[in-house]
């Protein structure tokens, strides 16, 4: 079997800036990667050129045996590819339901296969917002959430799309050790229903009880990839943490 | 159409003089800032950015019904000793009537630009269009910054309508012309970019200035929008645009 | 249909509107009526782009004038074509032009895009003004026929219901949209545009149906001015004044839904008839500017949204 995701030779630069050197990713059907690394080593704009919201100069991403290369970020989220955001982007004059409604409409409904009508919506909006713990605040406006609710919904929206593969980008930032902890569950269970996950996490006990498998980037670079506890130890993963 | 070498010459030239106001016109670069920066204010993607364009639009209204109101829709002009005679210079032309906003329109241009990456004040304004945390990092209020840009770039525009009615005869809706011209320079020059807003400015000066020469001054407002056109088609980064 | 019913109720409505103004058989009522129920149609079209996705059409006369004029053409070429083929005629036209515009200048940010579509009123008014067979600076004029078809009496009374009906398309379509799919869509470009796109909308593909069908409506809006005003020169055809209230009505009433460039409409329309009858018309264009200014300001959501519950 091919792996789901491929990301091969990708690049990508910001004016001068190298954000993004030579990246080299698989990810298998349903595994579970961990992905971490410094404060502004490209996470997210690793995710960004995946999921189509930046486009790469270099490379190419080929996701479920298809090339994404040129799709737009609609595309791709279309083929099976969820992300949230990690500075939260929600829909501000839409309630919590209606946010997860966007995602249903308009990429899983546009599969052809699957599609959700009528009340079905709406109960299935209600249902992914109790998985998160926002069922009592579905007909509130976003901002009547904290910044830490405003995760939740992110990435109750990314698995809205019903994806292949969902992209959770510090999506526990903030969050209390019991909230952690509800949400690795939810995440594993997502990821014991088939779909595959990448956790972009900076918090280590969650991602090392939630990961198979780990690669760290430090400044636009994959330094490290394996299974956690090897990588943890790795001494230039240690060195790019914890300095010289 | 009987085309001689002389009537070319002083249509370029009157071309590049009328481009050096544009550029000053077009300094309204910073009103973009300025624009983008109450956009920010008015918080980004919200709601309310339709609410502050409509804002900047009623504001646009009422000061040309008013403008109508006290002077009449017709075209008023000014004397000066210097509107009508010409530098003669051998080849060519120079009619005082363009050559002093062009210089007053160079002088500002430069002096703004200089103020912009030289000095603490101008390079804030700079920042707060990209950063505004970065901003207060430094220690400056983002709202004050705000505020002088916005002084400055309609100090600016009006500074560039004095010069105008120096060029030719105004009426109260001539200011709609050039809003659409000043996003010609601005786009094609690549927005944000001093010497590409030069370049771009000399250059719509120039083909206005052949097209009014050569098909009639009817069709000159339309020029700013073709070249605006074939930009975004070809180029939307424009000139020497990131 | 599920917005059968609702179509029902605006024809009761415009039939009772038309048989009322029928029943006064006042011309000046017509005229009246004619103004307001056109600049409902303008602003409904504004507000399917400017008020659903967020972005800001200052262009409003080129699209206007594109029907207007696209009527004088007609007219000269075949005079004996009906009003409703032209308004279709109109409103393809000023459609095209839409989606055209739209398609190169929505690549542009919200403020960029505004003052794109302002050089585009520009230009169509340059073209226009240098084309000699619509008259080009001085104008043109247009036989307006004494009588209307099908309905006899004066043929101000057939523009007036022609309008109505165009009235009550532009509704039901607003009010379909606000519903559909497309509606929700529409709602997240204007709220995050590459939250958007992240959640499997075609943005630029939804903003083009946008700016077609706004650009659609105000040239149809615009398609039978020439026979309202039996004269029509660019200096009028572009009058900034259409602008501004097709942009300060949808403001003023409430931009989220169909109901707020109704409401907007009719208490700006009317009180602007009423201060040109009282005081000046020079006042009355003023008005819909300094209201919108204050409504901006003090009342953003508009009069529809003080009404409307809090969420
Ligand atoms: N849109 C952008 N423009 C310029 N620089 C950017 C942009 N987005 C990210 N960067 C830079 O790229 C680097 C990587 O950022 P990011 O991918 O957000 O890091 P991480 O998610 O790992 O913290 C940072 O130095 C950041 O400043
Ligand atoms: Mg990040």
């Amino acid at each position: 079997m091919t792996a789901l995701l491929h990301v091969e030779g990708l690049g990508k630069r910001f004016g001068g800036f190298v954000a993004l050197d030579g990246i080299e990713l698989e990810v298998q059907g349903g595994e579970r990667l961990g992905l971490i690394g410094p404060n502004g080593s490209g996470k997210s704009t690793l995710v960004n050129c995946i999921c189509g919201t930046l486009q790469n100069e270099t490379g190419s991403v080929r996701f479920a045996d298809q090339a994404l290369d040129g799709l737009s970020a609609h595309e791709r989220t279309r083929r099976g590819l969820a992300r949230s955001f990690q500075l939260p982007r929600p829909f501000a004059s839409l309630s919590l339901a209606e946010n997860l409604r966007i995602p249903i409409l308009y990429a899983v409904n546009a599969r052809g296969t699957g599609a959700i009508a009528g009340p079905a919506i709406n109960a299935r909006c209600r249902d992914l917002l109790g998985e998160v713990g926002l069922a009592e605040k579905a007909d509130r406006l976003p901002r009547d959430l904290t910044q830490i609710e405003m995760r939740k919904l992110e990435l109750a929206r990314a698995m809205a799309a019903q994806p292949k593969l969902l992209i959770a980008d510090e999506a526990m930032a903030g969050l209390l050790h019991a909230e952690v902890d509800e949400i690795i569950a939810l995440l594993i269970r997502l990821n014991g229903q088939g779909v595959t996950v990448i956790m972009i996490e900076h918090i280590m006990r969650a991602v090392m009880e939630f990961s198979q498998r780990l690669a760290v980037l430090v400044a636009g670079k994959k330094i490290a990839d394996g299974a956690p506890k090897d990588v943890v130890r790795d001494a230039e993963v240690v060195r790019a943490y914890l300095g010289e | 159409m009987d085309v001689s070498l002389d009537l070319l010459m002083n249509a370029m030239i009157s071309g590049l003089l009328l481009g050096g106001f544009y550029a000053a016109v077009s300094i309204g670069l910073l009103g973009m800032a300025v624009y983008q920066v109450y956009y920010v204010a008015f918080e980004r993607r919200d709601d309310q950015s339709l609410r502050g364009l409509s804002f900047f639009f009623g504001l646009l209204f009422i000061a040309e019904v008013g403008l109508i109101l006290v002077f009449g829709v017709d075209y008023r002009s000014v004397n000066a000793r210097y509107i009508g005679p010409s530098l003669q210079l051998v080849l060519f032309d120079l009619p005082w009537r363009l050559l002093v906003p062009f210089l007053v329109s160079m002088a500002m241009a430069i002096g703004l630009q200089i103020f912009l990456s030289r000095s603490f004040l101008g390079r804030a304004i700079q920042a707060v269009a990209q950063d505004q945390l970065a901003l207060q990092l430094m220690a400056a209020n983002p709202t004050r910054i705000k505020r002088i840009a916005f002084g400055l770039s309609i100090a600016t525009a009006a500074l560039a309508g004095a010069c105008l009615i120096i060029i030719q005869p105004v009426e109260p809706s001539i200011g709609r012309e050039y809003i659409g011209r000043v996003f010609a320079i601005c786009v094609l020059g690549g927005l944000g970019s001093f010497p590409g807003m030069m370049i771009a400015a000399m250059t719509l000066g120039i083909v206005e200035s052949l097209t009014s020469t050569f098909f009639g001054p009817s069709w000159a407002p339309a020029v700013a929008f073709g070249v605006l056109l074939v930009t975004l088609a070809v180029r939307p980064s424009g000139i020497l645009g990131r | 249909m599920r917005g059968t019913p609702f179509i029902l109720i605006l024809i009761a409505i415009a039939a009772v509107i038309f048989g009322l103004a029928r029943w006064l058989d006042n011309s000046y009522a017509f005229f009246v009526g004619y103004v307001v129920v056109q600049y409902i149609v303008l602003g409904t079209a504004w507000n399917i782009l400017g008020g659903y996705t967020g972005y800001v059409n200052f262009g409003i006369t080129a699209f206007f004038a594109i029907g207007a004029y696209s009527s004088v053409v007609l007219h000269k070429l075949v005079p004996a074509m009906p009003l409703p083929a032209m308004i279709v005629v109109g409103g393809v036209m000023a459609g095209i032009v839409g989606i055209g515009t739209g398609y190169l200048t929505l690549r542009l940010r919200g403020v960029f895009f505004s003052i794109a579509t302002l050089a585009l009123a520009v230009v169509v008014q340059t073209l226009i003004t240098n084309w000699d067979f619509v008259g080009g600076a001085r104008g043109a004029y247009v036989l307006r026929p004494r009588v209307a078809p099908l309905i006899g009496g004066g043929y101000i009374d057939y523009l007036f219901l022609i309008m109505l009906g165009l009235c009550v398309a532009a509704l039901a379509t607003a009010r379909a949209i606000e519903r559909s799919a497309l509606g929700f869509g529409f709602a997240a470009i204007r709220d995050d545009e590459a939250a958007a796109e992240a959640s499997g909308v075609p943005t630029l593909r939804l903003k083009l149906i946008a700016t077609g069908l706004s650009g659609g409506f105000m040239g149809m809006a615009g398609a039978p001015l020439p026979f309202y005003v039996t004269y029509l020169d660019p200096a009028s055809g572009f009058s900034l004044n259409y602008a501004v209230n097709a942009i300060a009505m949808p403001l003023i009433g409430g931009t989220s839904s169909w109901l707020g460039p109704v409401v907007g409409a009719v208490l700006v329309g009317g009180l602007q008839e009423y201060l040109r009858v009282t005081i000046s018309s020079a006042v009355n264009v003023l008005v819909a500017g300094v209201l919108m200014v204050v409504f901006v300001i003090i009342a953003p959501q508009g009069i529809v949204g003080l009404f409307k519950r809090k969420r």
